[in-house]
């Protein structure tokens, strides 16, 4: 017990240490950096090392508050309560703003430690310098956590029993959200950092696009994952059977997640042509600023946001001067040293790197559009003072023209070769697909018919995409080419292994969204005990609504059967419960997911004696969509696994002469 | 027609930038075109009352949002047992308000609220209820259009202003 009550002490000390070795960590070694002083910039990686410990002990001191509830802690006695589950416990350590902050300074030291530690290929003025860069950004969120958001304030007199945990917010989804984000966000400081230390050196090569590639790729996985478990969590929990808002919290992940993906795809040309470089340079600033900015959107609550509950003009104000500083200063320093870059080959716009500037120019317009969409009522709310929102018929309206022409074009861009390239080839190895897109669009349109012309888009796009990216493996493993297959698959790359999951992932991810946009099927209706509703041919019984206790709330729950054709297909017990610590009523969606479509039903409140309204959806394909997710993130986690990461990549050639052999005019990835 | 080195590599240059220009332009068109009709403006009760007086009011069947209290005494449930009807006021005016569907778990009288709907013959018909998801929290709009028609409780601690509650 003696140390679960001097704990906040101990962790509080321990985040002021950090902030002093970060401050070591951010001067020192730059300077011996540019003096050529071996002994500072060997201090880079201890002090990185020591800062992700003394951070550990800090957040583990937190974490050991809350789980004895030490309610003499503002944040634990304003967001805990001693009757919550263990593991809201521990995920409401970081399920409110002081506590988030600590995590994202814990996973910023993590990955700072981690190229400490497994950077030992590179060059050392090099990670001096970008260690440097990454403690400065320490640095800054240690200030902000310290000065305006300190998560070790006592309460004085402590708190009885503590509010407890916003119920919505109980849910084991949710719980793993923001970390997921955040390793996600923290992930591209990497990137970040490694472009600024290129600035700094003035210099950039392939064997800098290898080094940050990994970083990156990690960042996108855990952003892809964290966006996807928070479009989850508002599917089931927030009973509107909906998964994408464009609510300014879930721009504020999407914007980096795509300026990001534009990064992953710029770093390849730099990596294979050794070109593209100051532009892949601006893309690695402009993620991170994203990152920067969905943290000062999300924790300033500038924005009207279902999530920005708090507003703090303090914070706002430190976040928006740190911003400026980061993304200023950067950008400064960019337009200062772009030129000394020098300039890298040239190619024709038919080409691979020709497709990549493309997916480079659709992605970060996309994201410039989400950004101005998003920002839009904050001008409104200056220039005019009327108060106004942007919904999501801007988004679409914006987003799937942007969107499509990418998607059409990420079925060809893997087969064009470097440097210059047959279209018209290309093409013609496409057939196939073609006919087989053509083919599935209209069976769609005969035997299920009334698909509206966005969705049959949808359809043929998904399709388009998922049988040209296996077209495209078919023909790089060469499945015609007879004897020796099997071979050849094993000796493909995991980088393009992990290219191909990718854009299957997406392929399948736009079925997903087309099919629930396209068939959804909703009812809304009051129901007695034993009445039943019939939608989308499946007939939901309600047979019994029964209150449920449960360890912080009592629920109602009502059980709907649901039959088709008279045969069983499942049981769903929708809940509403109402939680005691804080006094709130939540709606728990029943969902049964199928190969082909989820049965979602909602119970609401009593409408009449023995009557209840309820919601039934029918959602075709949304498990495609989570899947399609999914895939994604492992075509990243298979790219991770790419052997040229491992070994011999680090090595930095002086003369780069022609990085892509003639002999092999189809290079991998 | 041979060209040297340097024009080549300019022209190459040259087509990638006019592509991006381009792509701007085309999205610059696709923001403006979609911005000018999807902003949903936000009304309080007052204003809406001006905007209704006034012939340039300008309210028209377009969709927009509207917040305030939850008017104490004005919940009522339809015979179809879905719709309810009730009041917004900040103060001085209130709207009628009627929603067909699930109203969200904080919706009570006295709460404040953001509906989004449009006006037909006097009555806002909404199509979507938002409470925030927070026992102590107040819209921001609301609380401005509060404050505006001098009804914001600061003082007496009724509607506090710091929220204890968010999300990660």
């Amino acid at each position: 017990m003696m140390i679960a009550t001097f704990a906040p002490e101990i962790g509080h000390f321990a985040l002021v240490l950090t902030l002093a070795l970060a401050l070591l960590q951010a001067t020192l070694p730059l300077y011996g950096a540019a003096r050529n002083n071996t002994a500072l910039m060997a201090l880079a990686r201890p002090l990185a090392v020591t800062q992700v410990l003394f951070v550990a002990i800090s957040f583990a001191a937190l974490t050991i508050a809350y789980i004895v509830s030490d309610f003499s802690l503002t944040v634990v006695a304003s967001n805990s309560h001693t009757a919550k589950p263990m593991l809201y416990k521990i995920s409401g350590v970081w399920g409110n703003h002081e506590g988030s902050l600590l995590l994202w300074i814990l996973i910023l030291a993590v990955f700072g430690a981690a190229v400490a530690l497994f950077g030992r290929m590179l060059p050392m003025p090099f990670r001096a310098r970008a260690l440097a860069v990454q403690a400065m950004i320490t640095v800054g969120f240690l200030l902000f956590t310290l000065l305006t958001s300190n998560p070790f304030d006592r309460l004085d007199p402590a708190a009885v029993e503590g509010i407890g945990l916003n119920p919505l917010l109980q849910d084991p989804g949710l719980a793993f959200h923001p970390p997921f984000l955040y390793l996600g966000y923290v992930g591209f400081s990497i990137a970040f950092s490694f472009a600024i230390a290129a600035l700094i050196e003035g210099k950039v090569d392939p064997a800098w696009a290898r080094w940050v590639r990994p970083w990156t790729l990690m960042a996108w996985v855990f952003l892809t994952i964290g966006i996807a478990l928070g479009s989850w969590w508002a599917y089931y929990e927030l009973g509107w059977g909906g998964w994408w808002f464009w609510d300014p919290v879930e721009n504020a992940s999407f914007m980096p997640w795509l300026a990001g993906t534009a990064l992953l795809h710029s770093a390849i040309v730099v990596e294979k042509r050794d070109s593209l470089k100051s532009w892949t340079i601006l893309l690695a600033i402009i993620t991170f600023s994203f990152s920067l900015l969905g943290t000062f959107l999300v924790r300033s609550g500038v924005l009207t946001s279902v999530h920005a509950f708090a507003t703090d003009p303090a914070r706002g104000v430190f976040i928006l001067a740190f911003l400026i500083v980061v993304v200023g200063g950067s950008l400064a320093l960019y337009a200062f040293r772009a030129n000394s870059l020098t300039p890298g080959g040239l190619f024709e716009p038919i080409s691979r790197e020709g497709a990549l500037i493309l997916n480079n120019l659709l992605l970060s317009t996309a994201a410039v559009t989400v950004l101005i969409g998003t920002l839009y009522p904050l001008f409104l709310d200056v220039v005019t003072g009327e108060k106004g929102t942007v919904g999501p018929p801007y988004f679409n309206g914006v987003f799937i023209p942007l969107m499509a022409p990418l998607i059409a074009a990420m079925g060809i861009g893997p087969l064009l070769t470097w440097k210059r390239a047959d279209l018209k080839a290309a093409f013609q190895r496409l057939i196939a697909v073609a006919i087989i897109t053509v083919v599935v669009l209209l069976v769609l349109m005969i035997w299920i018919g009334g698909v509206s012309p966005l969705a049959a888009l949808g359809f043929a796009l998904g399709v388009w995409l998922v049988a040209a990216s296996i077209g495209e493996w078919m023909i790089r493993v060469g499945v015609r080419d007879g004897a020796g297959l099997w071979g050849r698959i094993r000796r493909l790359p995991r980088a393009h292994w992990g290219m191909t999951l990718a854009h299957l992932g997406l392929g399948v991810f736009v079925l997903g969204v087309a099919g629930v946009g396209a068939w959804e099927d909703e009812r809304l209706a009051v129901m007695k005990v034993g009445e039943s509703q019939t939608i989308s041919g499946y007939t939901f019984t309600l047979t019994d609504v029964k209150p449920v206790p449960g360890p912080n709330y009592t629920a109602l729950q009502g059980v709907f059967t649901v039959t088709d054709n008279a045969k069983q297909i499942a049981i769903l017990r929708p809940e509403s419960r109402t939680y005691v610590n804080p006094p709130m009523a939540t709606t728990e969606a029943a969902i049964y997911p199928m190969a082909l479509r989820d049965l979602y039903a909602v119970i609401g409140e009593s409408a009449a004696p023995g009557a209840w309204s309820v919601r039934l959806y029918i959602k075709p394909l949304q498990g495609w969509l989570w899947i399609g997710v999914l895939i994604m993130a492992l075509g990243g986690v298979v790219s991770l696994t790419d052997r040229r990461y491992r070994i011999g990549a680090p090595q930095r050639r002086s003369m780069i002469k022609d990085p892509t052999p003639s002999a092999q005019p189809v290079a991998s990835e | 027609m041979a060209l040297s080195k340097a024009a080549v590599a300019k022209r190459k240059r040259l087509t990638i930038v006019v592509i991006a220009l381009v792509l701007l332009a085309a999205a610059a068109a696709l923001i403006l075109s979609a911005m000018r009709d999807t902003v949903m403006f936000f009304h309080s009760p007052s204003d809406v009352v001006a905007r209704l007086a006034d012939p340039a009011g300008n309210l028209g069947d377009r969709k927009f949002r509207l917040g305030g209290l939850v008017e104490e005494g004005s919940v009522q449930k339809l015979d179809d047992g879905l719709t309810t009807a009730f009041s917004v006021t900040d103060g001085p005016e209130a709207i009628k308000v009627r929603f067909t569907g699930h109203l969200p778990d904080l919706f009570r009288e006295g709460q404040g609220i953001v509906a989004e709907g449009r006006m037909q013959d006097g009555v806002f018909i909404a199509d979507d209820v938002l409470a925030k998801h927070d026992e102590t929290y107040m819209p921001p709009e609301v609380a401005d259009a509060l404050k505006k028609s001098g009804h914001w409780k600061d003082e007496d601690g009724s509607y506090p202003a710091q929220p204890q509650h968010q999300t990660p």
